[in-house]
């Protein structure tokens, strides 16, 4: 990991998208006035959404959302990590693919040419890839959409040079804090056994179920989940289609990145 | 001078509008050779993912198509799905999606007039140097943003990507408690609205007419159409939402190889002035109070007034949700309606074979979503026409006409002046990336 310098200028960050819906950027914008507190801390010097200041030199930071869906995307990603001592990703487009994964789904001609026709080849695609398949990522911000005290914490911790630890319990640990009756108990399917924690059960305690935005736990406890499909006669490929849903670019990480 | 100038325009990533795009002009001799909006965010392929999914993820999924607009496209995708299953929402699920809408169009509203057009009119690049001379504007804008943002998170869980308005009706409904705290909270705002008003009077635009046709939702009952109605425009044309695609009568132009959109005429409008034209009467008496104070009159044909329309609809679905939330107050919430779905695994809701069609108001335009699903619901095709998508004919027009009126001015200027027309416009090109959906194969 490297160091942010201390220095008397303020730190240079920048925010850049890539293919992304732009949520998590707005999430950013609704920190509201406590956005006013980090901007007080850092220098943002290139956010395209909402600014049209241009940067030319180095940069201290870069946070960056969505997804590697195209050439140009690639040659512009690694040229920013390359004028860039810290990226963090963020969101799950950044950081595992997310739902512009699902395209991986399908053979990419077919896809391609559904969408947009005889003429497909004017719009370059390429497998969808999330950005630590490209270039080295320093930090990862996980969610659809990002959870926003998550982010802030992540920058002081870049900022700081600090190591940030990703939540990695299941999201049922946090749902059973909230008090929230199990889905399967509900009687239908959830993800959450299966998907890292860190949102606050945030779409549990709202009565719907985990997609699993937030990746798969590392070490997922795979009797229990054998236990939990068995006892709720569960169709394994229903669970596993819901998986793909933002986890398909996962299969890039067995296949060694690429 | 300008007969003869020449003038090669290209802005690469125009900043300040959602997602990715450029405008590209030439002009030879003080003629006009090109005049044109380029879309250049990378391709996601959304209808093409959606097949083979449940039409009960639809919601999930087509809310990730655009941050900004993930109410909209959420209640969109929703009505799609209904008509689809054939499963007619409750009258209080009808309410509890106004009010959303309400909130979308608050919070997307405010953005824009604030963070993204303001800039502008005031000279400078973006908000942040605007911290330093107009730190109060700021501090304002980000509350109102946040406020909205918050009454949306009690409501639906969250605004970017709502969690509990799905296909059906809603996961969680509102405590009396929920329902006093979006009170308060919108009450709260009383000030901050008062004072965006005062701004807005301040706020001047370039003198640009273009008369063109403007198509938004329209009813018969005397509500301002925003979820339910008609497909309307001002030349007159009225069709069903099913019919959606004799409205827009999508095209080819060899100019591009991008989809356009036309209905009686080369181009159409789609957004804050497209409704504000065609529904001026149904508005909110305090919306039409203050279109009064500031002049502004249908029918309006300066696009960049668009902003000034959007001011208008703040003061609209600000009165509009207060109502709402005071009918529930004083009605209650059934909530024996609560509902649980997932993926529908214990087919709690019928499903059947069908072709839907949701229409639905977002704040840059009319937003159309179209799944075909088989006896399982699983989809089969699907197809999104976005507003932006809509309106980029038009823009283009409005360019092609506004260039020779400003073309004796300097470079810096005359981009400027493009900018801010495409700015005027809010376009979300995040949305209409995947623009180019093919029809239907039937």
């Amino acid at each position: 990991m490297t160091n942010v310098p201390i220095t008397a200028t303020k730190p240079k960050v920048a925010f850049f998208d890539f293919a992304c819906c732009e949520g998590c950027q707005l999430q950013v914008a609704n920190l509201g006035e406590a956005l006013l507190d980090i901007l007080g801390a850092i220098d943002v010097v290139e956010f395209r959404e909402v600014m049209s200041e241009k940067w030319d030199k180095d940069y201290d930071v870069v946070i960056i959302e969505g997804s590697i869906t195209d050439h140009h995307a690639e040659e512009r990603i690694k040229k920013i990590r390359a004028r860039s001592k810290v990226l963090i990703a963020y969101g799950a487009c950044a950081c595992i693919g997310g739902v512009n994964g699902m395209k991986n789904s399908f053979e990419l001609d077919e896809i391609r040419q559904y969408v947009y026709g005889k003429d497909f080849k004017l719009f370059d695609s390429v497998k969808t890839r999330p950005i630590h398949q490209v270039v080295k990522v320093d930090y990862f911000v996980n969610g659809c959409p990002i959870y926003p005290p998550e982010l802030v914490e992540v920058i002081k911790c870049a900022l700081r040079g600090l190591p940030y630890t990703v939540p990695d319990n299941p999201v049922c640990v946090e749902c059973k804090l909230n008090e929230n009756v199990c889905m399967y108990d509900k009687g239908v399917s959830c993800l959450g056994p299966w998907t890292k924690g860190g949102c606050n059960s945030w779409c549990t305690s709202n009565g719907n179920i985990c997609y699993g935005c937030r990746g798969e736990v590392k070490n997922p406890a795979k009797n229990a989940a054998a236990e939990v499909i068995g006892k709720y006669k569960l169709n394994a490929d229903l669970i596993k289609n819901k998986f793909d849903m933002y986890n398909k670019c996962k299969e890039g990480d067995i296949n060694g990145g690429k | 001078m300008a007969e003869n100038k020449d003038l090669d325009i290209k802005v690469e990533y125009i900043t300040r509008v959602e997602g990715h795009g450029d405008i590209v002009v030439n002009v030879k001799n003080g003629k006009v050779e090109k005049c044109e909006m380029h879309v250049v965010e990378s391709p996601r392929l959304f209808e093409g993912m959606l097949r083979g999914r449940s039409v009960f993820e639809a919601q999930h999924i087509t809310s990730r198509i655009c941050g900004i607009c993930s109410c909209g496209h959420s209640l969109a995708s929703i009505e799609a799905a209904e008509d689809a299953l054939g499963v007619t929402p409750s009258a209080q699920t009808i309410k509890l999606r106004k009010l959303l809408l309400d909130y979308e169009f608050l919070d997307s509203h405010i953005l824009h007039v604030y963070l993204l057009a303001a800039p502008d009119i005031l000279g400078v690049p973006s908000f942040v140097p605007l911290i330093k001379t107009h730190n109060a504007v700021v501090r304002r804008a980000l509350r109102m943003k946040k406020a909205c943002n918050d009454v949306c998170d009690i409501l639906v869980g969250r605004h970017v990507h709502p969690i509990s308005a799905i296909a059906g009706g809603f996961t969680k409904l509102p405590t009396p408690k929920a329902i006093d705290d979006q009170i308060s909270m919108l009450e709260a705002m009383g000030e901050d609205m008062a004072e965006t008003l005062k701004l807005a009077a301040t706020l001047k635009f370039p003198d640009f007419h273009r008369e063109t046709e403007y198509v938004a939702l329209v009813s018969d009952d005397g509500e301002y159409p925003l979820l339910t109605g008609d497909i309307g425009s001002t030349d007159g044309k009225r069709f069903k939402k099913k019919d959606y695609r004799k409205a827009t009568n999508e095209f080819v132009d060899p100019r591009s190889s991008a989809k356009f959109t036309k209905l009686s005429r080369e181009s159409y409008f789609v957004g804050a002035l497209a409704r504000f034209n065609l529904n001026y009467d149904k508005l909110h008496p305090e919306a039409k109070k203050v279109a009064v104070a500031l002049g502004f009159k249908p029918v309006c044909h300066n696009p960049y007034l668009n902003t000034v329309a959007q001011v208008i609809e703040i003061v609209h679905c600000y009165h509009h949700a207060l109502g709402i939330l005071r009918d529930l107050k004083k009605n209650g919430v059934d909530y024996s309606q609560e509902i649980v779905v997932g993926v529908n695994e214990k087919g709690a809701i019928p499903v059947r074979a069908g072709n839907g069609v949701g229409a639905v108001e977002v704040p840059r335009g009319i937003l159309f979503h179209n799944y075909e699903t088989d006896a399982k619901g699983i989809i089969k095709q699907a197809n999104c026409i976005i507003p932006t998508n809509q309106n980029i004919n038009n823009i283009e027009y409005d360019m092609t006409k506004l260039l020779p009126e400003i073309i004796t001015k300097s470079k810096a200027e005359i981009t400027l002046a493009l900018e801010m027309l495409v700015r005027a416009y809010d376009p979300c090109i995040s949305c209409s990336a995947h623009y180019l959906n093919v029809t239907f194969t039937d």
